[in-house]
C-alpha cells in the first residue's frame, strides 16, 4: 500500500495486453502502477506508459527483481514462456501474481465465479480472454444442467487484436481454455476453438458455447445466465448475450459477445477488455482485503 | 517445368460433402486405390483438418487416429498427407500423434492474412523431418502483395510450398493468374493451388495456376469436396495430359478408379443455386451444409445468409456465426 492507500501493482509485458491494462489501472481507486515492464524501448506501451509519467524499464524481468520493493502486486502480461519463467521468481520474492498468458500455472480465476475463494492464493491465473468469457457460461450449464456429455466453446476475435505472443500461443490457449471448461463446468470432454478475423472495420469478440446435454433445461440455464451476465457486467460492462440458450441440430448453443472500453484499442477488441477487467477486479480485490488489514505492514503477502 | 504434383484431398475436402461422415470401408477402398493407382500424395481428415471434428464444424464419424493409422497401412508410394489448422490442432493434442502414426505430408494453414499462425506447427514438423507445406485460405480475400508478405512469413518457418486455396471458389483465372504469378516471383519454393468450383472455374483456374507457374495442384475425385467441390482429378490429369504436363499418374487406371468411387460413395458435386451465392459472396464453400440446415429452421433463404455472412466477412471456421446471422435476419430481413 503506498500513501495513497492504493495497492503498488507493477505490469510486465509492453504489448496489447499490458498496454491496455495500464490504462485500467489508471483509472482504478484501488490501483497505482509504479511500474510498467517491457523489452523494447520502441515499444509503443512503454512510450504510453512514459507520456503518462509511470516510470518505464525495458529490462523485463531483471528490472523487476532489482527493485522488488517497488510494487506489491505484478500482472504478467508476456507469453506463456515467459510466464513459466516468471511464476517462481515471483513467487521467491514473495508478490501476488496476476498471470493474463495461458501458462496455465496458479489458481484458474473468473470473477463472476469464484473470486473469493481466490483471494487465498497468490499465483492466480486468468486462463485466457476466451476463457473469462465462456467459462461463466459453462459453469452455468455445469450448475443447471444433468449429464452434460459434451461442451465445446469457440471465440472469435479480430486479427488486430491478437499480437504476436498470442498468436504464438494458441495452443496454450486452447489447451488451458479447455482445462478451465472441464474444471467449472464439471464436464470432461470439451473443446476449444479460436479464430481469428482479419475483417475491416474489424469484429467484436464473439464466443459460443455448444453443448450435448441429455435432456436440456433451457428455462433454468436461461434464469442461470441472465444473473451470472448481470454479474459479469459488474466488472466488463461490455458483455452481451446475443443468443439465449437455443436448440440447434440436437447442440444446446449460446452466444455472447464483448465490446471493449477502447482503452488503448479500439473497442472491438473485448477479448482485451475481458481478461483485463477480469485482472483490474481481481487485483482491487486483494488491495481491499489489504486495506482492511489495516495496510501493507500487517497483512501478510504469502 | 514439365512435371507437376498432383495432391489428392478427396478423403479431406470430401468430407465435407458428406458432413464428415465418410465410413471406414469406404476410406479404405478409396487409399488402396490411390496407392494402385499411383496418386503421389493423398490426403486425409476431417473437413477442417486435423483435430477439427467439433459441433462448431460437424463430428467426423471415423476419428483422427483410427483413420490415419489405418490409411497408413495402406500406402507405401503414395504420401500420406494431412490438413492442419492451429486454432483447431495443437501439436501436443494432435500433430504429435499424427506425425507418430507416420504422416509424410503436412499442409498447415491459416487464413489468408495470418500466416504468423502457423509458425510453430511447420517449425514442429519440420524438425520432425517431415514434408511441410503452407496453405493460405480463403485466397480470394487477399491481394498478390499481402498473399506473398504471407507466404514469406510461412516459407521463412519452413514451408517447402506454398499452396492458396480458392476456398470459397470465388476466384476468376485473371486472379489467379495475377496471385500465382506473383508468389512464383517471389518466392523460392514451389507453389500450388486448390480450387472449388462455385463458379465453374475449378479446371480453369488450375490450368490457368499452372501456366502462371504453379507446380502443385489439387484435385479430388469426381470434384467430390465442400460446396460445389473442388477441380475434378480425373478432367485435371486428363487436361494436363493433353498440354503435355506430365503428372506420374496412369489417367486409364485413374479413371476406372474415378467410376468406382463414384459407384461407392464420391457423388459428383453439382453447383447448386446456394453455391452459386457462396462463390460470388466469397464465403467458406464449406459453409452450404450448414447454411442449407440452419435456414430451412429459420425459415429464411440460404441465399440471404450467404450474402450477409459475406458482407459480414465471415472466414472459414467462423461457422457458429451462420445461427447468429440467419436469427438476426428472421427479425430484421422481413
Amino acid at each position: 500500500m503506498n500513501d495513497n492507500n492504493k495497492l503498488n501493482v507493477a505490469i510486465l509485458g509492453s504489448g496489447n495486453i499490458g498496454t491496455d491494462l495500464l490504462v485500467k489501472v489508471g483509472r482504478s481507486n484501488y490501483l497505482d502502477c509504479t511500474y510498467f515492464v517491457g523489452r523494447n524501448h520502441d515499444s509503443h506501451g512503454i512510450q504510453i506508459a512514459q507520456s503518462l509519467g509511470v516510470r518505464t524499464s525495458i529490462d523485463s524481468i531483471d528490472a523487476l527483481i532489482k527493485d522488488s520493493d517497488s510494487f506489491d502486486l505484478v500482472f504478467d502480461a508476456t507469453s506463456a514462456n515467459g510466464h513459466n519463467i516468471h511464476a517462481p521468481i515471483f513467487k521467491q520474492m514473495g508478490k501476488i501474481s496476476i498471470d493474463l498468458t495461458p501458462s496455465n500455472i496458479g489458481e484458474m480465476c473468473v470473477p463472476a465465479v469464484n473470486l473469493e475463494p481466490c483471494l487465498n492464493f497468490t499465483e492466480i491465473s486468468l486462463v485466457t480472454c476466451g476463457g473469462q468469457a465462456a467459462i461463466p457460461l459453462a459453469y452455468a450449464i455445469g450448475q443447471t444442467q444433468t449429464n452434460i456429455q459434451y461442451i465445446e466453446v469457440v471465440s472469435s476475435i479480430s486479427s488486430m487484436s491478437a499480437g504476436l505472443a498470442t498468436r504464438n500461443n494458441l495452443d496454450e490457449y486452447i489447451e488451458t481454455t479447455e482445462k478451465a471448461i472441464g474444471k467449472f463446468s464439471g464436464c470432461n470432454d470439451v473443446k476449444a476453438i479460436i479464430n481469428l478475423n482479419p475483417a475491416n472495420p474489424c469484429i467484436d469478440m464473439q464466443t459460443t458455447i455448444m453443448a450435448i446435454v441429455d435432456q436440456p433445461d433451457l428455462m433454468k440455464l436461461q434464469e442461470f445466465i441472465d444473473q451470472i451476465v448481470l454479474d459479469i457486467q459488474m466488472y466488463v460492462p461490455g458483455y452481451q448475450l446475443i443468443i439465449s440458450p437455443t436448440i440447434e441440430n440436437g447442440r444446446m448453443i449460446v452466444m455472447i459477445k464483448v465490446k471493449g472500453y477502447g482503452d488503448y484499442l479500439p473497442p472491438y477488441a473485448g477479448n482485451l477488455d475481458i481478461i483485463n477487467c477480469a485482472a483490474i477486479s481481481v487485483a482491487e480485490e486483494f488491495a481491499k482485503k489489504r486495506s482492511n488489514k489495516g495496510g501493507y505492514h500487517e497483512s501478510s503477502v504469502n | 517445368m514439365n512435371h507437376l504434383l498432383i495432391s489428392d484431398p478427396t478423403l479431406r475436402d470430401g468430407s465435407h460433402a458428406v458432413q464428415h461422415q465418410l465410413t471406414m470401408d469406404h476410406i479404405l477402398f478409396y487409399a488402396e486405390h490411390a496407392e494402385h493407382t499411383g496418386i503421389p500424395i493423398l490426403e486425409v481428415g476431417h473437413g477442417n483438418g486435423l483435430g477439427a471434428s467439433s459441433l462448431q464444424l460437424g463430428k467426423s464419424l471415423v476419428s483422427d487416429t483410427e483413420l490415419l493409422v489405418q490409411c497408413r497401412a495402406r500406402l507405401t508410394n503414395t504420401k500420406l498427407g494431412i490438413h492442419v489448422i492451429p486454432g483447431f490442432a495443437t501439436i501436443n493434442k494432435d500433430l504429435n500423434n499424427a506425425l507418430d502414426i507416420g504422416v509424410d505430408v503436412v499442409r498447415v494453414a491459416s487464413h489468408c492474412t495470418e500466416a504468423n499462425i502457423t509458425k510453430r506447427h511447420i517449425e514442429y514438423s519440420r524438425n520432425r523431418e517431415k514434408e511441410v507445406f503452407g496453405v493460405l485460405m480463403m485466397s480470394h480475400m487477399a491481394s498478390p502483395a499481402v498473399l506473398v508478405e504471407e507466404a514469406k512469413k510461412m516459407e521463412s518457418y519452413g514451408a517447402q510450398a506454398i499452396i492458396i486455396m480458392d476456398s470459397a471458389g470465388a476466384s476468376l483465372p485473371v486472379d489467379v493468374h495475377e496471385k500465382i504469378t506473383a508468389l512464383v516471383h517471389h518466392l523460392d519454393i514451389p507453389v500450388g493451388f486448390h480450387a472449388h468450383n462455385n463458379l465453374g472455374m475449378a479446371i480453369a483456374n488450375s490450368i490457368t495456376a499452372v501456366e502462371s507457374g504453379a507446380t502443385i495442384l489439387d484435385g479430388t475425385s469426381r470434384g467430390f469436396g465442400a460446396g460445389a467441390g473442388n477441380a475434378q482429378l480425373e478432367v485435371l490429369v486428363a487436361v494436363l495430359h493433353k498440354m503435355g504436363y506430365q503428372t506420374g499418374i496412369d489417367l486409364y487406371r485413374l479413371l476406372d478408379f474415378a467410376d468406382q468411387a463414384e459407384s461407392l460413395f464420391c457423388t459428383p458435386p453439382h453447383i447448386s443455386s446456394v453455391s452459386v451465392i457462396s462463390g460470388l459472396t466469397g464465403v467458406f464453400s464449406g459453409f452450404a451444409k450448414p447454411v442449407e440446415r440452419i435456414a430451412k429452421q429459420y425459415n429464411i433463404d440460404p441465399k440471404d445468409v450467404f450474402f450477409e455472412l459475406g458482407k459480414r466477412k465471415i472466414i472459414a471456421g467462423q461457422e457458429d456465426l451462420i445461427l447468429d446471422v440467419a436469427i438476426w435476419l428472421s427479425h430484421h430481413a422481413k
